[in-house]
């Protein structure tokens, strides 16, 4: 691949080319500046000097930032939103890392019916998903079973339903590239299978692990159409801000998006540049 | 970075990775390689059937309920009462043809302004290895930041008396005085920016993997760079291209943030996802809620297969 990748393409009609060339830098430019426009004016909003409704600059302030609980409700929210995450990302995580590995390492009879079956929660309208697991667990309380309470339990569910799928995509790319020659040389030494996967195998897959529950938190804590319609009464993040969007988001919502924003693209970026100094260490 | 969303029609030699010669006999799928890939495979499979599947199944039933005797609100009983599809479908014509017309609208919005920017993240920058990677971090950023702030972060920005509008009126896109916001053309543009990550990541995915020599090839035999995109770029970045406008027109197809009155829309936008939220959650009229859900992921289903069939690329998980 990297050697594919370094090879330039050499253009025929040089001066052509270099016309083309700093039109694509030029369009890039103007589509990332229009990709990034509404995270900016959000971040810069977080700062404003608002009371209610958070529309026309007033002056710069931190207040928003030092007294985001003031807000009522929002803290729980995140919160809530924190803790549904993290449990739906731990479960998906160890779910779809298991399918990974056995959709590559095995083969079996049922193996398109698996990937079919893996794929339809991604070709699904969220609003299908959402509408149909309301509907099931209308049916579960009216049958008794009260455990199914509209509430953390069903979001819970619901988001690590659909985050299954992409934690198998995202791991199963690293599974791909994991070369078995060296769980063999583990098993050659005499290692128990236990542990070559503890030793060999987990390690070597960490990245694509670290990288699908990464993915899974960030689609559970930014989840809004399906928490919605199986939420009960419990609020997370999205639905304080939708709910709120009727009368103006307060400045204290922008406050914890951008939080996220600044801390996720901090790590992202932060492992970018580890991946490539450890690259230019180590060869690629 | 692996969020990449689904790699659509890797190439058929590299989905086996590095595997020289060895596990062999788990390949195989003798008894224990099978019965180990079981208990893997086990969990997932459950919980996607109770937890998909079922509900699916559930929102078939519901969609086939008539009213209770009683007429009491929300109660309802089965009895196979087909004509709610029939109801639903006239009912909500319009919903349903401004739900696929916006997705068509802001898919092919989404693929040309995606195209060229997943060309030079894949393609263009590849010498800059951190370049690339950086840029790419730029194009998924959307993706930190809130679904909702940023779509109401252009209602703001889009608002009446905004510098934004001021332009958009001054070179004619918009009639002086006029609003943008809560138009068909504001609900296009929210759609088409929110889901532009959903299409330029699996383009990047297959551009980046696009082999050089083939583009050198081209120009070597006297192709002009236009021949050379549309005889060899485009068609092997086609598997990116079909994933990219699945991923991007499906859920903008069932989606209703964009389109609702507290953010681009107005009544007169209002899609599927709209009614199907008023009629499950205030209306407390499941069956209609149900039938339309039915039919929204009915023909999502028919569409893809016909467009996935046609466009050829069945490896998409």
């Amino acid at each position: 691949m990297t050697s594919l990748a370094t090879r330039s393409v050499a253009p025929r009609n040089p001066r052509k080319v270099r016309i083309g060339d700093s039109l694509l830098w030029v369009y890039t430019v103007i589509a990332l500046v229009f990709l990034l426009t509404p995270i900016v004016y959000t971040i810069i909003f977080s700062f404003n000097d608002s009371v209610r409704s958070n529309t026309v600059w007033e002056g710069f302030t931190l207040h928003h930032w030092t007294n985001l609980c003031d807000q009522p409700g929002i803290c729980a929210a995140v919160g809530n939103s924190f803790f549904i995450g993290g449990v739906s990302t731990l479960a998906a995580t160890i779910i779809g890392t298991m399918m990974a590995i056995a959709l590559v390492r095995y083969r079996f009879r049922a193996r398109s019916l698996v990937s079919l079956l893996l794929f339809l929660p991604m070709a699904t309208p969220e609003i299908v998903m959402g509408a149909g697991l309301a509907a099931l667990f209308f049916l579960l309380q009216s049958n008794g079973l009260d455990g199914f309470a509209f509430g953390y339990t069903t979001i819970i569910i619901a988001h690590i339903m659909f985050c299954i799928s992409f934690v198998v995509v995202t791991v199963k790319a690293r599974v791909q590239t994991l070369d078995p020659v060296l769980e063999e040389a583990a098993r050659d030494l005499y290692a128990n299978p236990f542990r070559v996967f503890m030793k060999v195998t987990l390690p070597l897959l960490m990245p694509g692990i670290i990288s699908a529950a990464l993915l899974s938190f960030a689609l559970s804590f930014d989840d809004f159409i399906i928490t919605y319609f199986n939420n009960g009464s419990t609020k997370t993040f999205p639905l304080f801000v939708y709910v709120s969007a009727s009368r103006g988001v307060p400045a204290e919502a922008n406050v914890v998006s951008s939080a996220v924003f600044l801390v996720a693209i901090s790590v992202v970026i932060g492992m970018q540049i580890v991946g490539a100094v450890r690259r230019k260490k180590y060869g690629a | 970075m692996a969020i990449a969303g689904f790699s659509a029609g890797a190439p058929k030699g590299g989905s086996r990775g590095n595997s020289k010669g060895a596990t062999k006999s788990a390949l195989k799928g003798d008894r224990k390689g099978a019965w180990i890939a079981g208990i893997l495979l086990a969990p997932g499979l459950i919980y996607l059937a109770l937890f998909f599947l079922t509900p699916l199944i559930q929102l078939v039933v519901t969609a086939l309920e008539s009213p209770d005797p009683s007429y009491a609100i929300g109660a309802y009983v089965y009895d196979l009462n087909f004509y709610n599809f029939v109801d639903v479908a006239t009912k909500y014509s319009l919903q349903i043809i401004r739900s696929f017309g916006y997705a068509l609208l802001a898919t092919i919005f989404a693929l040309l302004i995606s195209y060229p920017l997943a060309y030079f993240v894949g393609v263009k920058v590849r010498r800059w290895p951190l370049l690339q990677r950086m840029t790419l971090v730029l194009v998924i950023a959307p993706f930190f930041i809130s679904f909702l702030l940023r779509t109401v972060a252009w209602k703001q920005l889009l608002a009446v008396g905004s510098p934004l509008l001021d332009v958009m009126q001054n070179i004619g896109l918009v009639p002086h005085g006029g609003y943008f916001i809560g138009t068909p053309a504001a609900v296009v543009f929210g759609l088409t920016y929110n889901f532009i990550p959903f299409m330029t990541l699996p383009l990047y995915t297959t551009l980046e993997r696009l082999d050089g020599r083939l583009l050198e090839a081209g120009s070597d035999l006297y192709a002009s760079p236009f021949k050379v995109f549309t005889k060899v770029t485009l068609p092997l970045s086609m598997p990116g291209v079909v994933s990219g406008t699945l991923l991007t027109f499906i859920p903008i197809a069932g989606d209703y943030v964009n389109a609702s009155r507290d953010f681009l829309g107005s009544s007169d936008t209002s899609m599927i996802g709209n009614m199907v939220d008023q009629d499950f959650l205030s209306n407390q009229n499941y069956p209609f809620a149900s039938a339309l859900s039915v039919l929204l992921m009915a023909t999502i289903l028919i569409l893809v297969s016909l467009y996935v069939r046609r466009a050829g690329t069945e490896e998409l998980l």
